[in-house]
């Protein structure tokens, strides 16, 4: 039923199914690299259960993972089963989320730093945050309907605003992928000027939450957040599927692609609303964590030697880097923990000095 | 295939296309015949490759339509539309490390769906294109190595490989040295005598009158002159379209026209 159609590593290879009614193309490399990333993931996953700033031994976790709680206290179960458990799913849907939304925004932009950090949506959320926190303590928020309105709230009104007015700048009888990054590159200046107003203005309390908030971390995160990346994921992952092809025939250019009868409009429209949704979804529930979208497709890019980012091994990475980073915020300076912001933050700046160094060299 | 000479592949009825509102073409009549080998020539900016991405649907025109068999090509799908006509844009992306043989099947896109990935007619087709344009040997090699020349062959066969009856090709000659470019020329006339229907983009008014069957002159978005290469390539047209004063003679090889510009300054 497999017919091997040649035999360089990187070239695809088709699998019949009944004759000739279904054929599918599988890259063997593309495969390989995808499951090593998960086999890390799971790896690097498990082993985030072990670690933490409360003290519990190893045989512990293990046998309260496996439902054995004979032996442990009350404050140990809850440490592992409410507190780790929640933080490591809530680091890989993140993660996840992440890596997806990069790779998809590369390739609207047709730009390897046309991150969703870059265009400016990270700050829309970002802001819209603040906005919700200062003015709950501020008390504009209770006097308007009673109830201080929730940072997710904000964080939501302020994504879909800024990503309204980002689109709308940049339409132009369609969507330009370098004008989408100059705009968003304005629009995040105009933003970043306005949370730093909002944090001036604020109360001592507000601004230190804020600009906790605005590092980015999965510090504290529940299996309510949990539940809320679960269900955005699955509201997003259908039309991530469906992109799936059209982002791929994309990466011979829009001229050549429309050539080839894919209706390039419609596709880069559902690419900019799907990739939104993603970052959205990550942004608001650990805050602006940089660098893991920049990062995320390039590596996903390198591992499987494929030709444009490929939106699961990008998202399966992205997941990875930031259970890694998180790993090394709670253990680097232990027991004080290291929001996972500045632990991408630095990551992902060395990562892309060495990108740009071993460019140079011509080596990659 | 339909050979009648009477019949047009493509038509431009009243085009105009612009870009941010600019008007770059305007009031396009246009008639590709069937079987032709029309090229299109003028000086730089003249609209002659506007005109072709026209053609193509890859800009929508701001007024008038184009015709594609009859049939206007704003009401079709476009990936039916891709099954009869094919461009080659002047500069398409070559995709970081794919190899030849993974770029030429992606020109069998409109024939795939997701559960019909790489069938054995897209097989066919494409081990045909690699065929028709020489290129079977490179077949797993990464077209970021290929020369020039090489390069230029794969992307003719990612066009072919569409198996399209009219091919557009926007400029396939520009940066090759002057042997490839006949290699490249070579390989357009061989697919015109299969039967196919080529519109192609050339800067070089020599080559253009050696190869065409037919010459589209372009002048500040406007066809000034239309017909064959000895009705079109002459002192008076070469002098109003490219402002030029030249002398034509007929090529000694192809008793085609050859314009030979004036003496230098320098030598006079």
């Amino acid at each position: 039923m497999t017919t091997p159609t040649s035999r360089s590593a990187s070239t695809a290879r088709t699998v019949r199914i009944g004759g000739d009614r279904v054929s599918l193309r599988v890259s063997p490399r593309l495969v390989l690299a995808t499951t090593v990333v998960t086999v890390v993931l799971l790896a690097v996953a498990t082993l985030s259960l072990y670690v933490g700033n409360s003290q519990v031994t190893p045989t512990r976790v293990t046998e309260i993972i496996l439902g054995d709680y004979g032996a442990a206290t009350r404050f140990e179960i809850l440490a592992v089963l409410d507190v780790r458990l929640p933080r490591v799913l809530s680091a890989i849907l993140v993660g996840l989320a992440f890596g997806v939304s990069g790779a998809l925004f590369q390739r609207l932009t047709g730009n390897p730093l046309g991150s969703p950090d870059i265009i400016g949506f990270t700050s829309g959320v970002a802001t819209g945050a603040v906005a919700a926190l200062a003015l709950g303590t501020v008390g504009i928020g209770a006097a308007l309907g009673g109830a201080r309105p929730s940072i997710e709230a904000g964080a939501i009104v302020g994504g879909i605003v800024s990503a309204a007015l980002i689109y709308l700048l940049a339409w132009r009888g369609g969507l330009d992928g370098f004008r989408l990054i100059l705009v968003g590159i304005g629009v995040s200046a105009v933003l970043s000027a306005v949370r730093a107003y909002i944090l001036s203005r604020a109360d001592l309390g507000a601004a230190q939450t804020g600009y906790r908030w605005l590092t980015g971390g999965l510090g504290g995160r529940d299996w309510d957040d949990v539940a809320l990346l679960v269900v955005g994921a699955m509201i997003l992952v259908v039309p991530t599927v469906l992109l799936h092809r059209p982002s791929d025939r994309l990466s011979v250019g829009r001229e050549l692609a429309t050539s080839q009868g894919l209706p390039v409009g419609r596709w880069l429209v559902t690419m900019a609303v799907v990739g939104t949704g993603w970052i959205a979804l990550a942004v608001i529930v650990a805050g602006p964590i940089g660098f893991v979208a920049l990062a995320a497709p390039h590596v996903a890019r390198l591992l499987t030697g494929r030709p444009g980012p490929h939106l699961a091994t990008s998202g399966l990475v992205g997941a990875a880097l930031l259970v890694v980073a998180d790993i090394i915020s709670m253990r680097a300076l232990a027991p004080t923990q290291l929001p996972t912001g500045v632990v991408t933050g630095i990551l992902g700046g060395i990562y892309l000095l060495w990108l740009l160094q071993s460019r140079r060299r011509g080596t990659a | 295939m339909t050979d009648t000479d009477s019949t047009n592949a493509l038509e431009a009825e009243r085009v105009t296309l612009s870009y941010d509102r600019v008007a770059v073409v305007e009031g396009l009549e246009l008639g590709i015949r069937t079987g032709s080998f029309t090229v299109l020539i003028g000086p730089n900016a003249c609209g002659k490759s506007t005109a072709l991405k026209g053609l193509a649907r890859l800009l929508t025109p701001a007024a008038g339509r184009v015709l594609l068999d009859g049939r206007d090509i704003a009401l079709r799908k476009t990936r039916d539309i891709a099954r009869e006509l094919a461009l080659l844009p002047q500069a398409p992306l070559t995709p970081p490390s794919v190899t030849v043989a993974d770029l030429v099947s992606r020109g069998r896109a409109p024939y795939q769906s997701l559960l019909r990935q790489y069938s054995r007619e897209d097989e066919r087709a494409v081990t045909a294109a690699m065929a028709a344009t020489g290129i079977e040997d490179l077949a797993d090699r990464p077209v970021d190595e290929l020369s020039g020349g090489q390069r230029q062959r794969v992307w003719i066969a990612v066009a072919l490989a569409q198996e399209t009856d009219v091919l557009l090709l926007d400029e396939p000659t520009t940066y090759l040295d002057l042997a490839h470019q006949i290699e490249v020329l070579d390989l357009c006339a061989r697919l015109h005598a299969a039967g196919r229907t080529l519109v192609v983009v050339l800067h070089d008014l020599n080559m253009a009158a050696r190869y065409a069957t037919e010459l589209v002159a372009f002048k500040a978005g406007r066809v000034v002159a239309q017909g064959t290469p000895h009705e079109v390539v002459t002192p008076a047209i070469v002098r109003e379209v490219f402002g030029l004063e030249a002398d034509v003679i007929l090529d000694p090889q192809t008793g085609t026209p050859l314009v030979v510009p004036h003496r230098p300054p320098h030598l006079t």
